[in-house]
């Protein structure tokens, strides 16, 4: 079983400290992960933008690299997701639209991955801290990854989870939308960090960096202490406490 | 449209800007599409059986759409044969003039309306005072409205956007008097005013929720009777249809009963439902004499057989998907500058138009959070169309020169890895200038936008795959036997898979 790590660019060139969370709880359970290094970005900033040509010469990167892939799995519903609109970036290649879906139905988010893959729902982690969650549209709504999360988090020793209010509604990340909108967009994302501080959680997890890096950059921008974290770093600290 | 006052800024970024600074406009917003959309999916939750009844709901839309030419001549015949005259207009000049013309046939000095939307997007108010005839609104928030010389800021609540002291005052200046801003006593002055404007009105006008086509009937939901007054006490009536508005029997009606109102305010039933086949008969003691139905097309039409938009006519205007949408609740309505607000509105506006060159960027405006789809009781895919457009208008040649060349550079970092290593090193250098305490806080050039409202992080001394070597020599020495168990499980989904049969992970959206 050739198990394949889609890192994500966000990842790969902002936080490698996920993608070695991910790497290091997985080899607990014998998963070898590989790391096809072909891969850059799965297109979806060109896409959403509607700049399908240029999605599509990055999209090939991650065709090429998982093409004998038995599990693709990666830190990200959004990018998951953006595999998932593959087909219909394709439609009108044959070859490729093939590729896609096969690409498609081989890949994970995370937390998919590890409760319907590998069937694990409790890593054995000790985090004794109060924590609450955003759940990243992408990966819930379209998806739908809801419960995977939320299992292994009640799983984990200690830890305190905290609904956030409006957990549903979006950060306001959205990519070029944050630029483009910069006041919607940081209107959104100065809302959900109020009622982030509002749950008086220690820490803030999610399943998308992208998400992350927006919420976390409100919070540092008003000096709030809150730690953000993916669930995936969360569970392997966990695990090296227990 | 707000073309009606001048003043109003051609951009979605600019009149979203006069929103997120009006406190007034956002509290009022949020604190209505909380109750309303709180309301839809306790209204949901209760049903029990939503998700089966929203497919079934989009099945019908789907179906009817699909056979839509074959629906709607049904409806017109059987519509004719009940005494309606039954009109079409292709587009919003020509549905003005069929409605100015019967206005002026019958001589009217006055029109009573319930709420509707096509009417908003005919602007046949305007039209109508043109002619010297008063058009009066009966619904509640579309009377508010009036008064105030604006356009509803939502498809089901017209004004929104408006607190109570804020109507109040509205109220006050038209009775004369200062009134309570309390709810029972405004609506108490509103229904005492419009029981007059009800006797004296020669035409009543309404929109259509749903049209039966079995039997040529129309269906109104409202809550405050005042569609009841409109089809019952003037001697003329005309209503407005989007050609899409039809169901194919009174028993998609149940369906759609059963989820327009749910989803709308998140009420079980709607308080007041006619049904209406023709103008009133001899046995009837009450009704108009003469009835008039005008269909309306424009723009509808060029969505059929448009498979990325077809299902844009399957919309009920329920109002769900703004209700639901973050972005609305803090822009409000107004600020996607067309009839239609809200991400319905963000892809119906330019839609029904197809003029690509002169879209504003409203279809920008969207996170593509998916909410709306996921509030949708027909499965409207929204978030899907608005990237179809920004797609449409780039492929047309009217995209932004900026974001057109970024995305040609996007694409030729990140189309290769080796560029995209190369382009990593250069960043770790070029942050140098930036970085403090390992944040970049500068608000030059394009982190402006960002850097307003958040801090950057900055790139790490090592990126993934310049680690990945050192972590797999490292993980490659302690690794642990899998379970077996698991690897059979592994396995097993691997091999249904391939034989077609599993997967079992599909898309939602």
């Amino acid at each position: 079983m050739k198990v394949s790590l889609f890192i994500t660019c966000l990842s790969d060139a902002i936080y490698p400290r996920v993608g070695e969370a991910m790497v290091r709880l997985l080899a607990r359970y014998g998963v070898k992960l590989d790391f096809p290094t072909v891969q850059t970005c799965c297109g979806q900033p060109a896409f959403n933008s509607g700049y399908w040509k240029e999605a599509r010469a990055t999209a090939a990167t991650i065709l090429d690299a998982f093409e004998d892939s038995d599990f693709v799995i990666s830190p990200s519903g959004s990018c998951t997701g953006m595999i998932h609109h593959y087909p219909k970036l394709f439609e009108d290649d044959p070859v490729m639209l093939e590729r896609a879906r096969k690409l498609q139905s081989k890949s994970y988010e995370f937390t998919q991955f590890l409760v319907q893959v590998l069937g694990v729902k409790d890593v054995g982690a000790i985090f004794p801290h109060k924590v609450t969650y955003h759940p990243s549209c992408h990966g819930s709504r379209l998806l739908g990854v809801k419960e995977e999360p939320l299992e292994l988090m009640r799983n984990v020793q200690g830890l305190e989870l905290v609904p956030l209010p409006f957990a549903e509604d979006c950060c306001g990340f959205g990519g070029t939308f944050a630029v483009k909108m910069a006041d919607i967009s940081g209107a959104m994302v100065t809302e959900k960090v109020d009622h982030v501080l509002e749950t008086e959680a220690e820490v803030l997890v999610g399943l998308d960096m992208a998400c992350m890096m927006n919420i976390a950059g409100n919070l540092r921008f008003r000096n709030e202490p809150v730690k953000v974290m993916h669930l995936a770093e969360l569970l392997y600290e966990g695990v090296k406490q227990a | 449209m707000s073309t009606t006052s001048t003043g109003v800024p051609s951009t979605v970024k600019k009149r979203a800007d006069l929103a997120l600074n009006d406190e007034f406009l956002r509290k009022a917003v949020k604190f209505t599409t909380e109750r309303l959309r709180n309301g839809k999916i306790n209204a949901a939750e209760e049903h029990g059986n939503w998700e089966e009844w929203r497919e079934r709901g989009r099945q019908i839309r789907l179906h009817t759409i699909a056979h839509l030419d074959y629906y709607l001549n049904l409806f017109a015949d059987n519509a004719r044969a009940n005494g309606v005259h039954v009109h079409f207009a292709s587009t919003s000049a020509e549905a003005v003039k069929l409605s100015l013309e019967i206005a002026q046939r019958k001589q009217a000095k006055s029109v009573v309306k319930s709420k509707s939307m096509v009417t908003e997007e005919l602007h046949l108010n305007h039209e109508l005072e043109g002619i010297g005839v008063e058009a009066i609104e009966t619904d509640l928030g579309e009377y508010i409205i009036q008064l105030a010389g604006e356009t509803p800021s939502h498809i089901i609540i017209p004004a929104i956007h408006k607190n109570r002291y804020q109507i109040a005052d509205l109220l006050s200046k038209e009775a004369g008097e200062t009134l309570e801003p309390d709810t029972s006593i405004l609506a108490g002055f509103v229904r005492k005013k419009l029981r007059e404007k009800f006797l004296e009105a020669d035409i009543g006008m309404t929109g259509c929720n749903f049209a039966i086509a079995e039997t040529g009937s129309m269906v109104l939901f409202e809550n405050e009777g005042n569609a009841r007054m409109v089809t019952t006490v003037p001697k003329t009536q005309i209503t407005l249809m989007g050609m899409e508005r039809i169901i194919p029997s009174w028993s998609d009606l149940e369906v759609m009963a059963t989820l327009l109102p749910r989803s709308a305010t998140g009420q079980k039933l709607t308080v007041y439902m006619s049904g209406i086949t023709g103008p009133r008969r001899e046995v009837d003691a009450d009704g108009p004499d003469e009835m008039h139905i005008i269909i309306v097309d424009n723009g509808r039409s060029l969505q059929l057989g448009d498979s990325e938009f077809q299902e844009l006519l399957n919309c009920i205007r329920c109002g769900a998907c703004l209700n639901a949408c973050p972005v609305y609740r803090h822009i409000g309505g107004h600020a996607y500058g067309g009839t239609y607000s809200g991400p319905i509105g963000a892809v119906l506006t330019p839609a029904l138009q197809k003029n690509i060159a002169e879209w504003d960027d409203i279809a920008n405006a969207s996170s593509l959070c998916g909410a709306c789809y996921e509030a949708c009781p027909v499965k409207i895919p929204l978030h899907e169309m608005l990237i179809y457009l920004r797609r449409r208008k780039q492929e047309g040649g009217h995209g932004d020169a900026v974001e057109s060349a970024g995305m040609k550079g996007f694409a030729a970092v990140l189309g290769d890895a080796k560029r995209f290593r190369g382009i990593l090193r250069l960043g770790k250098l070029g942050q140098k200038l930036v970085v403090r305490n390992g944040e970049i806080r500068t608000k030059f050039g394009p982190l402006k936008g960002w850097n307003s409202y958040r801090v950057t992080p900055s790139l790490p001394k090592r990126s993934f795959r310049e680690q990945w070597g050192t972590l797999e020599e490292e993980l490659r020495h302690g690794l642990r036997e899998m379970d077996p168990a698991m690897q059979n499980r592994m396995e097993a989904i691997a091999r249904e898979r391939k034989n077609g049969t599993g997967g079992g992970h599909g898309h939602h959206g």
